[in-house]
């Protein structure tokens, strides 16, 4: 790296590295969201084993050990999930504290995408470490060898997924700097929010993986870009998406990246005529 | 040759706000749903200053006057609907990034700190945000610390702080990259005594000693007094008035007060030529125009007609004045 581009990228990564040393001191939120995590796993594996054992069809989308391990991971990676702006960009619109984020020397979108990158990592250090481990040692212990979460498909599907995550996390700050983005318009930005969460929550796989979709929906959730934040990464851990076929996944993850980059870009560009700072 | 630009240019700026309203009630949030009422506010309405580097300016109006936006505008965060402004040569708004790397900004009711760092994070923090070199940062850092007494500070969680020290740690904050222009937006709300004197002898001292410009709102008339040469008095979004303390006060009335202790609280003074605005216990204060009648010459017509303890003669409050300028004497508020 340059010099110059090290000094351009300083105040941006000072911001990620700051707030992400500030995030891991919420140890008490890490240890409730783990406890969430294990209970919501749990509660999803019932449905899905009852579902398995009842369901009289031969050919499934997915294998129930493929689903385990699905699950798992997207309990495991929950606080990665883009479904709520970033919670101190919020406060800051309500406040007016904002107004000294416009005050800095640096590109708004950069320091928003830069505070989300911190934002969905620390608590997910804090949360997916102890969350694999209960899943992949303690639940086989509990005599539940068939709900625990297994190894990624082969090394190359670990690379794969190494480099599919990387894509999700990056996908996953551009739509958390765009819901960031939406509350400048303080009131109409909830609703959009609000609209938002629920599609990443459904669209991405999170609740159902997406392969268990009806056949006529698959085209149009897997050409979305929700699909980028669990079921593509995911799939190629567990083999679903054959390691060669990486290479899509990347392609349908940075595009949609960039999209939601630029779109969020000209939308803050926007806002920022019209903004009216709150109060005093 | 050009003639030297002023430091900050201000031409007719023109600002509006578009309110919603909707009546009260649960009939009224209804109706809010189908149909919304808007109401446009003028905030600013034609205002215009320039200002010179190393002034320091009073910018004082009543609530809802548009002070504080005509600071946000200045510092690039709103833009106008009309009207040029330029400082150091740049559009604030059209130049957002250029231009707030030369200015600082403190807002009273906010902190620019990291609420749940260290004071001294928060200040390697902004070293980093606004690209300050370690070894230019160090000086200014340890400068600031001393000037401001923040030394026992540092190790503290913002969170932690009272007001008055958080406000000493947010003006080192707006001046650690050394801004030749600083806005402050009632930098004294709700301190004590003693944290607003700390406050107005660094902004007096880092005026002087280091020719800052320094732009003030504020609603307290001690901070006027104390620091500012020249105040700009604004109302409903136009300019009242502009000039030297003196100046304000001689456009608005010559009027002086004398205030006179009596030694028998229950003498009454009076005077032609005086208007008695005050009698509290043994103390009376007169109001009178020194062009109609001398001072010497009031003071003696009433020491030779009572027993005094004590006199002096003083201006009006600083707060008379402007509130006749806004057409509402406090004065007529009491009995």
């Amino acid at each position: 790296m340059t010099a110059t581009t090290a000094i351009a990228l300083r105040p941006y990564a000072a911001i990620v590295s700051a707030r992400f040393r500030m995030l891991l001191q919420y140890r008490a939120a890490a240890i409730g969201g783990l406890w969430t995590q294990i209970f919501f796993g749990l509660v999803f594996l019932g449905v899905y084993d009852a579902f398995y054992r009842s369901s009289l069809q031969q050919a499934h989308p997915m294998s129930f050990a493929q689903v385990v391990t699905y699950v798992w991971l997207g309990q495991a990676l929950w606080a990665m999930l883009p479904w709520n702006p970033d919670g101190e960009v919020r406060a800051m619109v309500r406040s007016g504290a904002v107004a000294y984020e416009l005050c800095r020397p640096v590109d708004l979108y950069g320091l928003w995408y830069a505070r989300a990158l911190a934002w969905r990592t620390a608590p997910t250090v804090l949360r997916a470490m102890p969350l694999c481990l209960f899943a992949t040692v303690v639940l086989p212990l509990l005599g539940l060898e068939e709900w625990r979460l297994a190894p990624p498909a082969s090394i190359e599907s670990a690379i794969a997924f190494a480099a599919a995550f990387v894509c999700m996390l990056l996908l996953g700050c551009a739509l958390t700097a765009l819901m960031n983005v939406s509350l400048l318009w303080t009131l109409n930005g909830e609703g959009a929010v609000l609209l938002m969460a629920a599609s990443v929550t459904f669209f991405s796989g999170m609740i159902i993986p997406l392969p268990l979709f009806p056949d006529w929906a698959q085209p149009i959730v897997q050409a979305l870009p929700f699909a980028g934040l669990v079921d593509l990464p995911f799939r190629v851990y567990i083999g679903h998406i054959p390691p060669h076929d990486v290479v899509a996944v990347l392609r349908h993850q940075l595009l949609w990246t960039i999209a939601l980059v630029v779109f969020g870009r000209w939308l803050l560009a926007r806002g920022m005529r019209r903004i009216v700072v709150q109060g005093g | 040759m050009p003639q030297p630009q002023p430091q900050i240019v201000v031409e007719d700026l023109v600002k509006t706000f578009r309110v919603s309203e909707r009546a009260p009630g649960v009939w009224g949030a209804v109706r809010g749903l189908v149909h919304r009422k808007h109401r446009t506010v003028r905030a600013l309405d034609g205002i215009s200053f320039t200002l010179e580097a190393g002034e320091l300016v009073g910018y004082i109006g009543p609530n809802g006057a548009g002070k504080s936006t005509t600071v946000k505008i200045l510092a690039g965060i709103l833009v106008p609907e009309s009207g040029r402004c330029e400082i150091l040569g740049r559009v604030p708004w059209k130049e957002r990034i250029a231009h707030v790397a030369g200015i600082g900004v403190v807002f009273g009711q906010r902190t620019q700190l990291w609420w749940d760092l260290p004071v001294a994070d928060s200040f390697e923090l902004l070293r980093d945000i606004y690209r300050v070199p370690q070894e230019r940062h160090v000086p200014i850092r340890d400068e600031l610390i001393a000037l401001l007494d923040l030394e026992p500070l540092l190790d503290m969680p913002v969170r932690q702080l009272s007001l008055g020290q958080r406000m000493r740690c947010d003006l080192a904050a707006a001046l650690l990259h050394a801004p030749p222009i600083l806005f402050l937006d009632e930098p004294t709300i709700g301190l004590d005594a003693v944290s607003k004197l700390a406050i107005r002898d660094f902004v007096t001292r880092l005026n002087r000693e280091r020719g800052v410009t320094v732009i003030l709102t504020t609603h307290d008339m001690d901070d006027i007094e104390a620091l500012c040469t020249r105040v700009i008095v604004i109302a409903d979004g136009h300019i009242l008035s502009d000039g030297t303390l003196s100046e304000l006060r001689n456009r608005v009335t010559r009027e002086r007060w004398l205030t006179v202790d009596l030694v028998n609280p229950e003498e009454h003074v009076q005077d032609p030529d005086a208007t008695l605005i005050r009698r509290d216990g043994h103390r009376v204060c007169l109001a009178f125009d020194p062009q109609r009648i001398s001072p010497a010459e009031l003071i003696q017509r009433v020491t030779s007609a009572h027993a005094i303890r004590d006199l002096f003669v003083e201006n009006p409050p600083i707060e008379t004045i402007v509130a006749r300028l806004y057409g509402e004497s406090p004065r007529s508020r009491q009995p």
